[in-house]
C-alpha cells in the first residue's frame, strides 16, 4: 500500500524537481485560491467595521438574507429526504435500471445553471406551458419565491444522494440484517443502526446542499426577476450592489456566504480526518 | 427446535445454488453444513434464517411452516461471518439491542436487561469488555460478543455463518473447542457453515456435506469418514489416495491384499493410514520406492513412488504413527512393500 | 456473498418516492427543453433552429465560451496535476489546510467568486494593476474569462487525479528503478499511463463546467458581444427579450454538446482502460 511519506530512496524525485513542483503548487494555490478568499474579507472591511454592519443592515440586504434562509429552509430538508430515500433504494437493493437511475440523479450536475433556470421559465413563465393557467389563477411562480425554490430544488437535488450512496454501499447491509435478526422492525433498524453509521456523511451532504442552496446564482438569476427587497437572494444582492459600485455592500454580503463556504471546507476536512482514523 | 427442510431449491440468475434439498435436523444437535465455496451451504443457512427466500420448497420450524415468515418471527439467532457488530455501540449496548427492541409488552426493564447482558458476557468470559467498542476488540473477542448478542434473545436455533473463517489459526482452534462446550451447556439446536472439513469433523455431532447445490451425504463424523457414499465426499473429507483402475496394474493391488471387484467400479480410494508399508528386499509388483516423508507431529506422512502402467511414476501417500515409522528404520530410496487394509470403490464419472 | 438480501424493508416506498421526486423536480422540467423544440406546435422548426445557431453573435458567443473553457481546462489540467502530485507525494507544512482549500471553488457561490476575481484583476486591482503595467489586460477581456474558469476548473482536475495517484503501487516504480529506469522514464511509462484516464476525466469535467459557467464569469468578462460574451449570458439576454425560442435553442445546444463530450470521454476511458492493462501487465522493458 502506498504511503504519503515516501522514504524509499529508489523512487524519490530529484530535489530540484520536488522543490520546483512544490513552489508551483503553492503559488497556484496562493494566487488562485487563497488570495481571492482573503480579498473578500479585505474588501468587506475596507471602510471599517461600522460600514460593514451598516451595509448588512440595509433593508434590501436583510430581505435578501431572509429570502436566502427561507429558500434553504425549504430546500435542504426536501433534498435530504430525497437523498436518504434514493440512497436506501440504490445502495441496498438490486433492480433493473439502477445505473440509469444513478445517472439521472446526477443530471442536474451536468446542466448549466442558466439552463436550469430556463427550464422553469419554459414551464411556468408567461409564455410557458402553464403560463396562461397560472395567470388566470393569479399564481406567481416565476419572479416569485416559488420559482426560486423550484430552481434551487433542481440544482441541489443530487447533493445528499451523492454523499450517501457510495457511503452506504461501502458500509454493507450486514449490521442492518443483524438488527432485523435480533427482532428490530424497519424504523428501529433505520434509526438505531443505519442513521448512526451514516451520520457524518449525511451531515456533510446536508452542509454542502445548504451551501449550494444559499449560494446558487445562475439559475436563481433567471427565475427571480431581480426585484429588490422581494425576490433577491443574497447572491443576487451581491450582484446588485456590485453593479451599483457599492463595493463594501457587495463584499459584506459576500463575506457571509464565504463564511458558509469556509465552514463547509472545515467540515469536509474533519470528516476525512475522522474516516482516516477508522 | 427441530428443523425440516423439504425440497428447497434456489437459483441466482442462471446459477443453481440449491437443488431440491431435503434435510432434517433434530432438536439439540450441533450440525455442520460443510462444502467447498459456492456449494450452497451459506444460502441454505440464510434460507433457514429467513434472510433469503427459497424459489420452491418448505422450511418447517418445530413443525410450523415458516417458509414465508419474516426473519423476526422465526425465533432464530444469527451470527454473521464478519460479526456485523454495531460499530457505534458499546459491547453492552450491542448485546442489549435485541432486548431493547422487543415490543413494549415483552420488553424487560433496564435492571433485568443489565442482569441478562452481564450473565451472557460471563458466559462468553468477556464481562470486562462491556464498555468497549467493537473496533477495540480482537477478532476472537468480536466473535464471542456476536454470539452473546445472538443468544440474548433466547433463540430456539442458533445459526452461524463461517464463524471461525476470519480468525487466526490458533484462535480458531481454541474457539472450536469453546463452541462445542458452549453447545453442551446450552443445548440449543445449532447449525454452522464451514468449508473446513477438519473443523466440521472436530466440532459437530452431525455433518452435512454439500457440493454444487446438492446434498451429498449426512451423518456423524465417523460415518462420513469411514463410509463416504461417493467420490466427492471421500476426497473432500480427510486425505485419500485415488487410483483409477486403468492406470495401474490390478496385479499389484491384489498382491497388496485388495479384493478387486470386477467391472463394478473403476476408482479406488485408499486412506493413507490404510496403506501399510514394510521394508522390502524383493522387487515384486507390489513394491514402491520411498521418496520422502513429512513429520506432522504425531504422524508421519510418507511419499511413495510407484511405477504406473505406461512407465510414468505415480505418487501415493501413506500415514503411520511416529513410533512405528522409527522402528521401521527406513531411508529415502528404500524399496517398501505395500499392504492395503481397506479401500472404497466408486464409479468415476 | 452471491446476492444482496432482499429482506430489508421499505424498498418500494423508497424507490417510489425517489422516482416521483426525480420526475417532478428534475425530469419533467428538463423535458420541457426537449418538447419545446420538438413538439409540432413548438417554437422551433429545424430551419428556425439552424437560423438561430448560425447567427453571427451566437456563433461568436459559442466560440468565446468553448475556446475559453478549453484553454482554461488545459491550464487547469497542468496546474491541477502538479498540485495533486505535490499533495500526494511530498510533505509540506499545513498540508491539510492546502488540501481543504482546493475545494473552495466548489463551496463558494459563483457570484462571490465573480466579484472578487473581477476586483482583483480590474485595471486598478491588486493583480490587475501590475499586469496592466506589464501590458496584460485581463479584466473585461476574454483573458478574464479564462482566469475565472481556471479558478472553477482546478478542483475538478485535482480531485479526479488525486485518488488515482494515491492508488499507484510504488513497488512498480521500485521495480522499474531496479531495472535502470530514470525518474522521467518511470513517469512517462508507468505513472502517466495510469493517471491519464483520470486526468482526461478531470479535464473534461472542468471543460464541461466551464462552458456553462455564469456567475464567476460575468463580472470579469466585460460581456461585450462578439468579443467577451459567453453563451449563458446570451441565453439570459434572449430571455429578457422574450426570445424563448432563441434561449431554448442555445440551451439545448449547450446541453447536447456536454452530453456528447461526456459520452466521448466515457468511450475513450473504456478504450484506455483496456489498453493500459495490456501494456502494463508484462514486464516493462527499459531501453536506456
Amino acid at each position: 500500500m502506498n504511503t504519503h511519506k515516501l522514504t524509499k530512496i529508489a523512487i524519490n524525485d530529484p530535489v530540484w524537481v520536488r522543490y520546483g513542483l512544490i513552489a508551483v503548487s503553492l503559488a497556484t494555490i496562493g494566487l488562485f485560491l487563497l488570495l481571492p478568499l482573503v480579498t473578500i474579507f479585505i474588501e468587506a472591511f475596507a471602510k471599517g467595521w461600522q460600514k460593514y454592519v451598516t451595509e448588512l443592515s440595509d433593508p434590501n440586504a436583510l430581505a435578501a438574507i431572509r429570502l436566502t434562509l427561507l429558500v434553504a429552509f425549504i430546500c435542504v430538508p426536501l433534498t435530504t429526504v430525497f437523498g436518504v430515500a434514493s440512497a436506501w433504494a440504490i445502495a441496498r437493493f438490486e433492480f433493473r435500471g439502477k445505473s440509469l437511475l444513478t445517472t439521472l440523479i446526477d443530471l442536474p450536475f451536468s446542466v448549466s445553471p442558466v439552463t436550469a433556470g430556463l427550464i422553469f421559465v419554459l414551464l411556468f413563465g408567461a409564455q410557458g406551458w402553464f403560463g396562461e393557467w397560472l395567470q388566470d389563477h393569479n399564481i406567481k411562480i416565476i419572479f416569485a419565491t416559488t420559482g426560486i425554490v423550484l430552481a434551487t430544488l433542481f440544482i441541489t437535488c443530487p447533493f445528499v444522494a451523492r454523499e450517501l450512496i457510495p457511503l452506504m454501499q461501502e458500509m454493507g447491509s450486514e449490521e442492518e440484517e443483524a438488527a432485523l435478526s435480533l427482532g428490530a422492525n424497519g424504523w428501529t433498524m433505520f434509526w438505531r443502526v443505519t442513521l448512526p453509521n451514516i451520520k457524518w456523511g449525511l451531515l456533510y451532504g446536508v452542509v454542502l446542499c445548504n451551501a449550494r442552496a444559499m449560494g446558487e446564482f445562475g439559475a436563481v438569476s433567471v427565475v427571480s426577476g431581480h426585484i429588490q427587497g422581494l425576490t433577491n437572494t443574497l447572491p443576487l444582492h451581491v450582484e446588485n450592489t456590485y453593479n451599483e459600485y457599492n463595493a463594501v455592500g457587495a463584499f459584506a454580503a459576500a463575506s457571509l456566504l464565504t463564511v458558509l463556504a469556509v465552514v463547509t471546507l472545515v467540515l469536509k476536512s474533519f470528516l476525512e480526518w475522522k474516516q482516516q482514523r477508522t | 427446535m427441530s428443523i425440516i427442510l423439504k425440497n428447497i431449491s434456489k437459483r441466482f440468475g442462471n446459477f443453481a445454488a440449491l437443488n431440491n434439498i431435503n434435510l432434517e435436523i433434530p432438536e439439540g444437535e450441533l450440525v455442520a453444513l460443510l462444502g467447498p465455496s459456492g456449494c450452497g451451504k451459506t444460502t441454505l443457512l440464510r434460507i433457514i434464517a429467513g434472510l433469503e427466500r427459497p424459489d420452491s420448497g418448505q422450511v418447517l420450524l418445530q413443525g410450523e411452516d415458516k417458509t414465508h415468515k419474516d426473519i423476526r418471527e422465526r425465533g432464530i439467532g444469527f451470527v454473521f461471518q464478519h460479526y456485523a457488530l454495531f460499530r457505534h455501540m458499546t459491547v453492552f449496548e450491542n448485546i442489549a439491542f435485541g432486548l431493547r427492541v422487543k415490543p413494549r409488552k415483552q420488553r424487560p426493564n433496564e435492571t433485568e436487561i443489565k442482569k441478562k447482558v452481564h450473565a451472557l458476557l460471563e458466559l462468553v468470559q468477556l464481562d470486562w469488555l462491556h464498555d468497549r467498542y467493537p473496533d477495540q476488540l480482537s477478532g476472537g473477542q468480536r466473535q464471542r460478543i456476536a454470539l452473546a448478542r445472538a443468544l440474548a434473545v433466547e433463540p430456539e436455533v442458533l445459526l452461524l455463518d463461517e464463524p471461525f473463517g476470519a480468525l487466526d489459526a490458533s484462535v480458531r482452534k481454541d474457539l472450536r473447542q469453546w463452541l462445542r462446550h458452549l453447545h453442551e451447556n446450552l443445548n440449543v439446536t445449532s447449525i454452522f457453515v464451514t468449508h473446513d472439513q477438519e473443523e466440521a469433523m472436530e466440532v459437530a455431532s452431525r455433518v452435512v456435506v454439500f457440493n454444487h447445490g446438492n446434498l451429498e451425504q449426512q451423518g456423524s463424523p465417523s460415518e462420513i469418514y469411514d463410509n463416504p457414499v461417493n467420490e466427492f465426499v471421500s476426497r473432500f473429507i480427510g486425505d485419500t489416495n485415488v487410483i483409477t483402475l486403468e492406470k495401474h496394474h490390478t496385479d499389484w493391488l491384489q498382491l497388496s491384499g485388495l479384493v478387486i471387484v470386477p467391472e463394478a467400479a473403476n476408482s479406488v480410494h485408499i486412506r493413507p493410514h490404510d496403506l501399510e508399508i514394510t521394508k522390502s528386499s524383493s522387487d515384486s509388483a507390489a513394491t514402491a520406492t520411498l521418496k520422502d516423508w513429512q513429520h506432522l507431529g504425531a504422524l508421519i506422512r510418507i511419499e511413495l513412488a510407484k511405477q504406473g502402467a505406461n512407465g510414468s511414476p505415480e505418487t501415493l501417500y501413506a500415514e503411520m504413527p511416529n513410533e512405528q515409522f522409527k522402528r521401521l528404520q527406513l531411508s529415502k530410496g528404500d524399496k517398501v512393500e505395500c499392504r492395503i487394509r481397506h479401500a472404497h470403490w466408486f464409479d468415476a464419472a | 456473498m452471491v446476492n444482496k438480501t432482499n429482506i430489508l424493508p421499505a424498498f418500494k416506498p423508497a424507490l417510489g418516492f425517489t422516482l416521483l421526486y426525480l420526475g417532478l423536480v428534475v425530469l419533467i422540467p428538463l423535458s420541457t427543453l426537449l418538447f419545446k423544440t420538438l413538439a409540432p406546435d413548438s417554437l422551433l422548426s429545424w430551419q428556425g433552429y439552424l437560423d438561430i445557431i448560425s447567427n453571427e453573435r451566437v456563433q461568436a458567443a459559442f466560440k468565446v465560451s468553448f475556446l475559453a473553457a478549453l484553454l482554461a481546462a488545459a491550464i487547469a489540467l497542468v496546474l491541477g496535476f502538479v498540485i495533486a502530485w505535490t499533495l500526494v507525494r511530498y510533505t509540506i507544512p499545513a498540508k491539510r489546510f492546502f488540501d481543504a482549500i482546493i475545494d473552495l471553488p466548489f463551496a463558494l457561490p459563483t457570484a462571490v467568486a465573480g466579484i472578487v476575481l473581477a476586483s482583483l484583476y480590474a485595471p486598478n486591482g491588486l493583480l490587475g494593476k501590475p499586469l496592466t503595467e506589464l501590458g496584460f489586460k485581463v479584466a473585461f477581456t476574454p483573458a478574464g474569462i479564462v482566469i475565472a474558469l481556471i479558478f472553477i476548473g482546478l478542483p475538478f482536475v485535482v480531485r479526479t487525479i488525486e485518488p488515482v495517484l494515491q492508488e499507484i503501487d510504488t513497488s512498480m516504480e521500485e521495480a522499474a528503478s531496479s531495472m535502470g529506469a530514470s525518474r522521467w522514464q518511470i513517469f512517462q511509462r508507468i505513472i502517466f499511463p495510469n493517471v491519464f484516464p483520470a486526468a482526461l476525466t478531470g479535464f473534461a469535467m472542468a471543460f464541461a463546467r466551464g462552458v456553462g459557467e455564469y456567475g464567476s464569469v460575468i463580472f470579469i468578462a466585460g460581456n461585450m458581444p462578439y468579443v467577451s460574451e459567453i453563451v449563458p449570458l446570451l441565453i439570459i439576454t434572449k430571455l429578457e427579450q422574450y426570445d424563448y425560442a432563441g434561449a431554448t435553442a442555445l440551451a439545448l445546444t449547450m446541453l447536447l454538446v456536454s452530453f456528447a463530450l461526456l459520452l466521448a470521454i466515457n468511450i475513450v476511458q473504456m478504450l484506455l482502460r483496456r489498453r493500459t492493462f495490456e501494456t502494463l501487465a508484462p514486464v516493462v522493458a527499459i531501453t536506456p
